[in-house]
């Protein structure tokens, strides 16, 4: 039966150790430790959750690269492109205005040449006018020195004259 | 550790024995009857009731000493006695084993120690009936008792795990290494297994200290119980009935409307059975908790008795021989009540938050 007996001296004992026991880890134990895995808790799923958005934002970032890149490149051909096609029309066109210019300058030369030479020819023309009516002069003074051939030559003349 | 135990199991009933031999000295000065049967032998049910009850010393073993007299080695303990409004403290060494009485007072108060009992002692000596029952008064016993220094060395301990515990989050971060790498798996199991889901997301966080503390007192007290020369404290009806009550408490205090109207006036039998149902649910709330006092300290007190049992084989066969195999089965049983040892803690707390989760819980079902 003394088994079964509670003893007072031991009831006593246990609920005031108890109490106090259950106080004391409560405040110093239980109330830290579970306070920290509940933190730890969150701070995992924040992590975990963080690591997704990095992957995906790197992801994102990713395709965000390969576009730029595509169309870097395409931009690229653009103006390699259009440099080309700029080249050429330069040089069409140079070519162009060089003809133009070739063609203006020979031209101009022709026409300095054709002016050159009637110029040449007008002043020969003057040259050999005023050589001719010097050597007719000088043969009508040395001709029309004695009197016998200026009647000659008046007679002769007048008959020319006659005839006509 | 079985081994062990059963050493030291060895040389505590070898101590035991002339323990008793000292009472049959003493009872024989008694008018009665003497009760003490260890004049012809060895007594297996005297000493494992011995070692399962408490004791107001802490007893290791005894020592012969050349001339045959024999002494105990035991650490003395308070003994804190009250009568008619005197408080009497001294240690329990005064009592020399039983074979001394302390006299206080100026001789007013006279107690006597018997079969581990204090009594107030008439002229040094007992009175007894025919059947050998103590008539004497006994005053009110609030000494430290072996029980009770294990239940503050238990304390202690649990302060000491737990605080440590806490106190590595705080130096060590959070990562659960060392002792935390122990403590708090089990923590998160009485949390995640019992707690939550016997009490729910919105009522677990108020009852989890409790819990908590619950079964690591029964736990570690369940083990130290099963040290050699270990307190039995959980396998005693005053600790279990004890914490049966704070369950019994508690579970009644937080009772929801629901609760109370189920047992009061129960929905869903036909009126006539429902007074019959009143009358068994209001007996359900003591039996609850009963037979969680019952079920600790029979186990616990069931797997001492068993481990002591086959330690006493030696002594009643007598032979060294049968030491082979008590110690095997002495073996065997530690290893099952180390299980057991978590097991009841388990049950224990599991079945307290089964029962506080019932009386919580509003009528959403």
């Amino acid at each position: 039966m003394d088994l079964v007996t509670p003893q007072i001296g031991l009831l006593f004992w246990t609920v005031l150790i108890f109490l106090v026991l259950v106080f004391l880890l409560a405040k110093f134990a239980w109330k830290p430790i579970l306070n920290m895995v509940e933190e730890r808790t969150k701070n995992i799923e924040d992590a975990l959750n963080s690591a997704e958005n990095a992957k995906k934002e790197m992801a994102g970032l990713k395709a965000e690269n390969e576009q730029i890149m595509k169309e870097a490149r395409a931009e690229r051909d653009k103006i390699v492109r259009e440099a080309r096609e700029m080249k050429d029309k330069i040089i069409e066109e140079s070519k162009e205005t060089a003809k133009a210019e070739a063609d203006t300058i020979l031209a101009q030369a022709r026409k300095l040449i054709d002016d050159e030479k009637r110029a040449a020819m007008n002043e020969l023309k003057d040259q050999v006018a005023s050589l001719s009516i010097e050597i007719a002069e000088k043969i009508l003074t040395k001709e029309l020195s004695d009197k016998k051939k200026q009647a000659e030559l008046i007679d002769d003349i007048l008959q020319q004259s006659n005839l006509n | 550790m079985g081994l062990l135990k059963s050493l030291v199991a060895t040389c505590l009933l070898l101590a035991a024995n002339p323990i008793f031999a000292q009472d049959t000295i003493t009872n024989q000065t008694d008018t009665a009857a003497a009760i003490a049967p260890s004049e012809k032998g060895f007594d297996a049910g005297e000493v494992i009731m011995h070692h399962i009850k408490d004791s107001h010393s802490w007893h290791f073993y005894d020592r012969s000493a050349p001339d045959g007299s024999e002494s105990a080695v035991a650490i003395p303990l308070p003994i804190i006695l009250y009568t008619d409004g005197h408080l009497d403290i001294f240690m329990s060494s005064a009592f020399d084993e039983g074979k001394k009485t302390v006299v206080r007072g100026g001789g007013s108060r006279e107690y006597i120690l018997h079969h581990d009992k204090i009594y107030l002692a008439e002229n040094g000596q007992l009175k007894h009936d025919e059947h050998g029952a103590v008539l004497n008064e006994a005053p009110l016993d609030l000494s430290i008792t072996k029980n009770v220094a294990s239940l503050m060395l238990s304390a202690i301990l649990l302060l000491w795990i737990f605080i440590a515990t806490a106190n590595g989050y705080k130096k060590m971060g959070q990562v659960p290494t060392g002792l935390r790498g122990f403590t708090e798996p089990l923590i998160l199991f009485v949390k995640d297994e019992i707690a939550v889901p016997n009490l729910g997301e919105e009522h677990y966080r108020k009852y989890l200290p409790y819990l908590l503390t619950l079964f690591f007192f029964i736990w570690v007290n369940n083990m130290l119980g099963l040290l050699p020369m270990g307190a039995n404290l959980t396998g005693n009806i005053a600790v279990t009935m004890l914490l049966a009550v704070f369950t019994f408490i508690i579970t009644n205090v937080s009772g929801s409307k629901h609760y109370w109207k189920d047992i009061m006036w129960m929905p869903g039998p036909p009126v006539f059975v429902k007074p019959i149902m009143t009358v068994i649910e209001l007996i359900g709330i003591f039996t609850k908790p009963f037979s969680l006092m019952i079920r600790l300290f029979a186990n616990i007190t069931a797997g001492h008795i068993i481990v002591l049992s086959f330690i006493s084989l030696i002594f009643i066969f007598k032979s060294v021989l049968i030491s082979p195999v008590s110690i095997v089965f002495v073996l065997f049983m530690d290893v099952l009540e180390l299980l057991v040892a978590a097991l009841q803690a388990y049950i224990f707390t599991m079945l307290t938050a089964m029962y506080i989760g019932m009386a919580v819980k509003g009528g959403e079902e």
